[in-house]
């Protein structure tokens, strides 16, 4: 417990030295210096945008995320373990893993209407074919010897999937939630800046407007940082409890 | 009373193997028999049968499946789960419920089983022969009527096996069971059996039907069990190989 943090800390103190020690000798006003990024960062939460911001884009990174999961786990176990579904779906898949993050979000502002239900669906769009083909993998891993056990001691339905067949999920679940993450929150910023009033992706856009580098990434690396906790205070922890079994 | 009666006229894999032709056999209730034949005779197949786990075949199968359990060769425990969670994940099939004694049972069998120290460990950190005494504890715990054993002893050090072979013996004598108990080792089949079925190379027959002499309790290495032994290869030479033919 007491070395992990060492490097990752490490690493992260030396870039920022070094891009500080960049700063100083360029004197651009395209390079800011880590300081004065910082103090953005403080001014803008001092006055709430910040927050504002960033809990807006917060609540649509966790609801396209969990859209995306459900049903792409749902179609990933049923296309893992029937081969008919598998058959008729894996075209569309393929499909689905090849259009462009711009073109599902434009389609779907222009189909949709450019809201809030348009934004959370296109995200979803394009995150849902990468979660079905990852836990398809896992239905495709299944021990059927474990099942084969639930069947003989008549458990239910619900108990053999539950507790025999879900639990072999989980790596595939934690893969694809973490690839989720970090895939979503990128595209969430594209579909604020083409068509929404707030949140991180839309204050980019403002920025970007002004030339304002030290905004950007003010707002980068606050998200950035919130992306990290997440990781860090639930998947992390809860990845461990769940794989205790194996040390 | 018969407890199990096996009609079996033929069973054909896909790839145009016949395993079985023509296998007949009933059990009375509370023997203990045991299936001996020669390697990839379809012992395993018979007992899939048997448990309903393989249901593609020409016959009949009269069975109590509401009462039946089932140890696999590998003792099949679900990895994340602890000794004692493996044992209380049977016990929670719908059918179980009702029987307010099972967790009881459960603590006994633990306790026969020298398996109370264990009790929050995980399979993985358990040796082979504890392993079995899991899967062991996990077939009990059921009150089976009819009990299924596939070659459960046969990956283990002869000392281990033997220990296994003596706490089957005694919880079998404690509730009697109806056992079916496949194996390629005669002596294995001579400590445990009254019965022993002697099948054919495939497609599988019951070439010889074999009431065990010996009375109970046996001790496991005795001067009879070995004269039996070589008394009867004597006399069938081939009877290992699937065959009554005389040299």
């Amino acid at each position: 417990m007491k070395v992990w943090w060492r490097p990752r800390v490490l690493v992260l103190i030396s870039c920022v030295l070094i891009w500080q020690l960049l700063a100083w000798s360029l004197q651009s006003r395209y390079l800011p210096t880590p300081s004065a990024v910082l103090v953005t960062l403080w001014q803008q939460w001092l006055t709430g945008d910040l927050l504002y911001h960033l809990s807006a884009t917060l609540g649509r990174v966790l609801a396209s995320f969990s859209l995306a999961m459900l049903i792409g786990v749902g179609i990933g176990i049923l296309m893992g373990s029937r081969q008919r579904w598998n058959e008729w779906l894996d075209t569309l898949v393929i499909i689905g893993l090849n259009i462009p993050a711009l073109v599902t979000i434009i389609l779907c502002y222009i189909w949709l209407g450019l809201g809030e239900t348009a934004a959370i669906i296109a995200v979803a769009i394009n995150k849902i074919p990468m979660v079905i083909v990852t836990l398809r993998e896992g239905a495709r891993a299944v021990d059927k010897d474990l099942l084969q056990v639930a069947q003989v001691y008549r458990l239910s339905f619900s108990q053999s999937f539950w507790r025999v067949y879900w639990p072999q999920l989980y790596p595939y679940l934690f893969a694809a939630a973490r690839n989720g993450l970090a895939l979503i929150w990128k595209i969430v910023l594209v579909v604020e800046l083409l068509g929404r009033s707030n949140g991180v992706g839309f204050q980019l856009g403002n920025y970007f407007h002004y030339f304002d580098i030290k905004g950007i990434l003010a707002y980068t690396f606050a998200f950035v940082a919130l992306i990290l906790l997440l990781e860090t205070l639930v998947l992390r922890p809860l990845e461990q409890r769940l794989n205790r079994w194996r040390e | 009373m018969s407890i199990l009666t096996v009609d079996l006229q033929d069973k054909t894999f896909a790839n145009g193997l016949q395993a079985i032709r023509e296998l007949s056999f009933t059990v009375q209730s509370g023997e203990f028999v045991a299936l001996v034949g020669p390697s990839g005779t379809g012992k395993t197949t018979v007992l899939n049968m048997i448990a309903g786990l393989e249901t593609e075949f020409v016959g009949a199968i009269q069975a109590p499946r509401e009462a039946l359990s089932y140890m696999f060769q590998e003792p099949r425990l679900m990895p994340w789960l602890t000794v004692e969670n493996n044992i209380r994940l049977v016990l929670d099939a719908p059918c179980l419920q009702i029987d307010s004694q099972r967790f009881a049972r459960m603590e006994t069998l633990l306790q026969q089983l020298g398996l109370t120290e264990f009790r929050g460990a995980f399979p993985k950190q358990l040796s082979g022969g504890l392993k079995r005494r899991v899967a062991l504890a996990r077939a009990f715990v059921t009150q089976p009527q009819l009990l299924l054993m596939d070659e459960p002893f046969q990956s283990l050090d002869e000392p281990t096996a033997q220990d296994l072979r003596q706490i089957l013996l005694q919880l079998w004598a404690d509730t009697r069971p109806t056992v079916v108990f496949v194996t390629h080792s005669l002596n294995e089949a001579l400590q445990l059996a009254d019965r022993i079925l002697f099948l054919s190379a495939r497609p599988a027959q019951i070439v010889l039907d074999y009431s065990v002499p010996l009375a109970r309790p046996r001790s496991m290495v005795t001067s009879d069990l070995q004269a039996l032994h070589s008394q009867l290869l004597q006399q069938y030479p081939q009877l290992l190989s699937g065959s009554l033919k005389e040299i």
